[in-house]
């Protein structure tokens, strides 16, 4: 009768994982290329509307942000549902955008102030009267270029 | 007999890279920047009255936008799948008919030769308090449309490749046969 050993001394031969550094670069290049660093944290949700006469953002450092949407929910007891608008990493009012703008024209270079675009990264669901608020802050500081930001349409 | 290097231990190597993998998968985001780029029209001194420019009603195409999200062009309830067509029509006024825009001719020089054009017209977005920003985004979506269909049209003909294909000389020339001008009205208080 064969004997059944409790303590197997057999050793498992080692398994080779000197490929897998490699592999975990490859996705972590992949990853570097395909991604981009996120700009703030969002207090806002929203879902950008959909456009086809889409143009690339080219130079981040000349963009900057304004987020509108609703407060997501762990700001929503405090805020409540009502669309607000998000500055760099806070909520502001309507009024703060002209200084907003102005503080951070006035930290770019000089070349680069006139190349100035405004991102409105604004929910689908909002109402143009804020929008149009907005529009009318950045005419009064000057920052003229702006830019809706959407998503890819495919098809209506 | 070459002496044996003793092999480096690297067992912690796929440890690091994940710690760097991961790094870049929380701090970064997928989603691209792009939209739709737009030039807003420079403010209006303090000191001076809003005044009503003058425009022949023939050069102005009114796009309204109501509360409900409805389409009115020219005083004609529309759907947003016309507007492209409408526009492209307005601007190019290809008959020379009278409700569309003056037609001007000028030489553009090689190889456009002499050009008829619409120099003069606008397209006004008109939007209420209450319209929701998609359908804004849609509007302005076709009107850049229509004139990227013309302005690609133009490219094909006179240089046999795409308007995005031209270098920037070229694109900037014809950009002067069909200049964007979309114009947003001064926000109005509708009512009390």
């Amino acid at each position: 009768m064969a004997k059944i050993r409790r303590n197997d001394k057999r050793e498992m031969p080692a398994l080779n994982t000197s490929s897998l550094p490699d592999i975990i670069f490859m996705l972590l290049f992949f990853f570097m290329s395909v991604t981009s660093m996120k700009e703030v944290t969002y207090k806002v949700q929203f879902t950008t509307p959909q456009a086809t006469e889409l143009t690339k953002l080219e130079k981040k450092s000349l963009v900057r942000y304004i987020y509108v949407g609703t407060p997501t929910a762990e700001f929503r007891k405090q805020y409540g549902a009502e669309t607000r608008i998000q500055l760099d990493d806070a909520f502001a009012d309507k009024s703060e955008i002209g200084d907003f703008i102005i503080n951070e024209r006035s930290a770019m270079n000089e070349q680069d102030q006139g190349l100035m675009t405004v991102s409105i990264k604004a929910d689908k669901e909002t109402r143009m009267g804020v929008i149009s608020d907005i529009k009318q802050e950045l005419r009064r500081a000057y920052a003229l270029k702006i830019s809706y930001a959407a998503t890819q349409r495919t098809s209506y | 007999m070459a002496k044996k290097i003793p092999q480096i231990n690297a067992s912690s190597m796929a440890d690091i890279s994940f710690l760097l993998l991961i790094f870049f998968l929380v701090t970064t985001s997928m989603d691209v920047n792009q939209g739709l780029a737009r030039r807003l029209p420079a403010p209006i001194p303090p000191d001076q009255k809003v005044e009503d420019t003058d425009i022949n009603k023939r050069n102005l195409l009114v796009v309204k936008i109501n509360s409900a999200n409805q389409l009115m062009v020219q005083g004609e309830l529309k759907d947003i799948k016309q507007l492209k067509e409408d526009a492209k029509k307005f601007i190019l006024n290809e008959n020379d008919d009278s409700f569309y825009p003056k037609l001007y001719e000028e030489d553009f020089g090689e190889p456009f030769g002499t050009i008829r054009y619409t120099k003069e017209h606008v397209i006004s977005v008109q939007n209420d308090v209450d319209t929701q920003y998609q359908v804004y985004v849609n509007v302005q979506n076709e009107l850049v449309a229509a004139y990227n269909e013309l302005r690609d049209e133009c490219a094909r003909k006179y240089f046999h490749m795409g308007y995005n294909e031209l270098d920037e000389d070229n694109q900037k020339r014809i950009q002067k046969i069909y200049p964007q001008k979309i114009s947003e009205a001064e926000p109005k208080n509708y009512g009390n």
